[in-house]
């Protein structure tokens, strides 16, 4: 049913690829292996900042589960038969991308092996029950539908019937995992950076500009390693959602400046601060905010001009730009700016531990093995007679 | 009969779910996540409540008496590195708890004057709102009481608080604690934990360790339900403030100015 | 034919080898020595029947820990009268079970079971132990 076998046969770039991946992998669990031993004062965090990288990871990894819906939703319901090569490819993405997210998770709490309290006792007032419900359906739907479109084109068969409402149904799905997510910080009254209904739609778009743009590179590097061809008519169209999306989140972001700047409440006004212009002599993350800000201006102007959108090698540096773009907005500054100043105005310094970003390389490494294999096999059953 | 081995493979691991799925359902609707109301229910209602006063507090000059009976009664870590602290009741200076309170008329009168800070045991907790798995919850008496078997340690109720009154316990706490206080258990890594208004000498009658060590009765605490209660007639002479009440979290602790 | 021979006797080495807790004891004699507790000083009888406790004394610490953590009631009465107060630290490890290594550790180790972290917080025994205590 799962046909691993398929992914222990391939070429020997192949085979250093998922060694690499694997090593990277092992040195994470070790570096897991200490936290869970010494306990997370191995990590960067403290009293005020208690949410720091691997939260921020989880926060950008639900993003990128945008990469599913965002072909399926056009093929299966607008019949774009230009993503009809690359829906699998975005579920299984979409699929990976999630699991990544539940991982950091378990990676930040204290007493991971009580994770199922929030199941035995379930809590429905708390964003966190919702969001476990939704990540881990989202990837029981993906599970589901790629094993069995898989299965079918491996048989030589039609995909039966049951699949399409499954398949809809991952698709609201989908949209909700982001609102969920964003919902975990948009509801806390004492924590006004994220207090704001937009929060919820700015995790939509990075989120639909994030995943496509993914999406994009590998497809662009499956076409270039010559193993897959999902066809530039789908990229075209992938680069324009990306641009689009990318367009609209810089829109939101001025419209929480505006509303910030233009109302003076200090509460609000000095979470901006710190990340733009630096509080108190602290001055962490201004670079990084600045660059995530270049990046994503640099990468809309490689976008938004159709000569160089259409050109592979400009649009895949456009992808990587929007991909660090949002990562050091939605994976670190986005989180960490809530957290300073504190509530009794402290202004915390954070900064991420070797061990953690240990931590952090192995659950990416462990994302890419997983899309590594199931793309793997996905090609395999695809290069059938 | 004629199965093939995918039937098969199918169908015992559908039976297995299905076996395992009813003892899920056993186990999550068998188990009441609510705490039931204790059998040894008060006659009256009980709101607990605290006033403190910071007149009085001001001519203690940050007095560290509070503190220190809170940590020596609760086995609470004295942490070495001031980022990673754990603590229960502690001095903040004014304008940091108050920021809202703050003009450059009137900064003489408070700038820099430590006043106590503690859980404020909210009407409307958002710690209790967002605990996925209940180790936090509001008891019928008003505590907002925490249960450390329950917690798994996810730091949502710290991300919600708004008053900064939760503490992480970022390594194993049992070194760091002296001396320590055999009668009260003491925490592991990787919970969360906060003043508990000590339900366990409520329990016996008895008042708050920080109250009895609070210098000059600048801490009151009572029942608020109780209309003759000291701490009613306190509050009912005096104006007083509570932090942060605009969010509409309803903090039970009154600071007297 | 040779085949059959080692897939026999394979199979013969595999049964032998799966079943040696089962035979071990009985062929060489020996005997596993039961645990000896070191059974507490300071009072006569136990909060329940011997063999319930035996089998069933984590329910009755889950229960008990309920009661007082979650719904208030520190006082437990049981039915043959008597009460006592539902403290992990100072009754059932305070007054009666204040030797870990001699009583809760023998069986524990004897029956392989590392899931108690009681001990992690409830420290009584080896603070006084210890002589951390004041």
């Amino acid at each position: 049913m799962f046909m691993f076998e398929k992914a222990l046969v391939g070429s020997r770039k192949y085979w250093i690829w998922i060694c690499i991946l694997l090593a990277i992998v092992l040195l994470g669990f070790l570096a897991y292996l200490r936290q869970a031993t010494v306990g997370l004062a191995v990590t960067g965090l403290n009293h005020d900042v208690v949410w720091g990288l691997y939260i921020a990871q989880f926060i950008f990894c639900v993003g990128l589960g945008a990469s599913a819906v965002v072909v399926v939703l056009p093929y299966y319901l607008h019949d774009w038969k230009a993503f009809g090569k690359t829906t699998m490819m975005g579920e299984i993405l979409g699929m990976c991308s999630v699991i990544m997210a539940m991982l950091f998770i378990l990676a930040s709490m204290g007493q991971p092996q009580r994770v199922l309290n929030v199941l035995l006792y379930p809590h429905p007032n708390s964003l966190i029950f919702w969001d476990i419900l939704v990540l881990n359906g989202y990837v029981l739907l993906n599970a589901v539908i790629t094993v069995t479109l898989l299965g079918a084109k491996h048989e030589g068969v039609p995909p039966p019937k049951w699949i399409k409402p499954v398949i809809m149904l991952s698709i609201p799905w989908a949209i909700s995992i982001h609102v969920v997510t964003a919902f975990l910080f948009s509801g806390l009254a004492g924590r006004s950076f994220w207090l704001t209904p937009i929060l919820a739609p700015r995790f939509l778009v990075s989120a639909f500009s994030s995943g496509p743009a993914l999406l994009i590179i590998l497809i662009l590097t499956l076409r270039r390693l010559g193993v897959f061809d999902a066809g530039l008519e789908a990229v075209k169209k992938l680069a324009l959602i990306v641009t689009y999306c990318m367009l609209i989140n810089v829109f939101f972001v001025l419209m929480e400046v505006f509303t910030i700047f233009y109302s003076q409440i200090p509460g609000h006004t000095e979470h901006f601060e710190y990340l733009f212009f630096g509080l108190d002599g602290n001055y962490q993350l201004v670079p990084w905010i600045w660059l995530s800000v270049l990046f994503s201006l640099v990468a809309l102007t490689l976008l938004l001009v159709p000569r160089w959108r259409t050109d592979t090698r400009l649009l895949t540096w456009a992808c990587v730009l929007v991909f660090v773009s949002l990562w050091l907005d939605k994976g670190f500054a986005l989180l960490i700016g809530g957290f300073v100043p504190s509530p009794l105005g402290a202004i915390a310094r954070y900064t991420p531990t070797l061990n953690e970003w240990t931590v952090v390389a192995g659950i990416w490494a462990t994302g890419a093995f997983m899309i590594t294999v199931l793309y793997k096999i996905m090609l395999s059953v695809r290069e059938e007679p | 009969m004629n199965i093939t081995r995918k039937d098969f493979l199918r169908l015992s691991g559908l039976s297995l779910l299905a076996f395992a799925g009813k003892k899920a359902v056993q186990a999550v609707t068998g188990l009441t996540s609510a705490p039931a109301t204790a059998a040894a229910a008060p006659s009256k209602a009980v709101r607990w409540g605290m006033v403190i006063d910071l007149g009085k507090w001001r001519e203690q000059a940050g007095s560290e008496r509070c503190g220190n009976a809170c940590s020596a009664a609760h086995n609470i870590p004295r942490i070495p590195d001031p980022a990673r602290e754990v603590k229960w009741i502690w001095n903040q200076p004014f304008e940091q708890v108050f920021p809202s309170e703050q003009t450059v008329y009137t900064r003489q009168t408070y700038a820099g004057r430590p006043i106590p800070v503690l859980c404020n045991h909210c009407e409307n907790p958002p710690c209790v709102r967002v605990c996925p798995t209940g180790a936090t919850w509001k008891r019928e008496d008003g505590i907002v009481m925490m249960d450390w078997h329950r917690c798994a340690g996810c730091k949502y109720c710290i991300v919600a608080c708004p008053y900064g009154a939760r503490s992480f316990n970022f390594s194993d706490p049992v070194a760091y604690i002296v001396p320590v206080n055999p009668e009260f258990p003491t925490r592991c890594k990787g919970v969360v934990e906060k003043c508990n208004f000590c339900a366990e000498r409520l329990a016996e009658g008895k008042q708050p360790v920080c109250v009895e060590a609070s210098p000059d009765k600048s801490m009151i605490f009572g029942n608020l339900a109780d209309p003759q209660s000291e701490i009613r007639q306190v509050l009912g002479a005096r104006f007083s403030i509570r932090r942060k009440p605009e969010l509409g979290t309803r903090p039970n602790i009154f600071y007297m100015v | 034919m040779r085949e059959r021979a080692l897939i026999g006797g394979g199979l013969a080495l595999f049964l032998i080898l799966f079943t040696y807790p089962l035979w071990h004891a009985a062929a060489f004699r020996t005997e596993a020595k039961q645990p000896r507790l070191q059974l507490p000083t300071q009072s006569k009888e136990c909060v329940a029947p011997i063999p319930y406790m035996r089998a069933d004394h984590m329910r009755l610490l889950i229960e008990w820990r309920e009661d007082a953590v979650r719904r208030g009631v520190r006082r437990i009465h049981l039915a043959n009268g008597k009460s006592y107060d539902a403290s992990l630290t100072r009754t059932c490890l305070g007054e009666c079970h204040t030797n870990k290594a001699e009583f809760c550790d023998r069986c524990h180790s004897y029956s392989g079971v590392s899931t108690p972290y009681c001990w992690d917080c409830h420290h009584k025994p080896q603070l006084v132990a210890a002589g951390r205590t004041p």
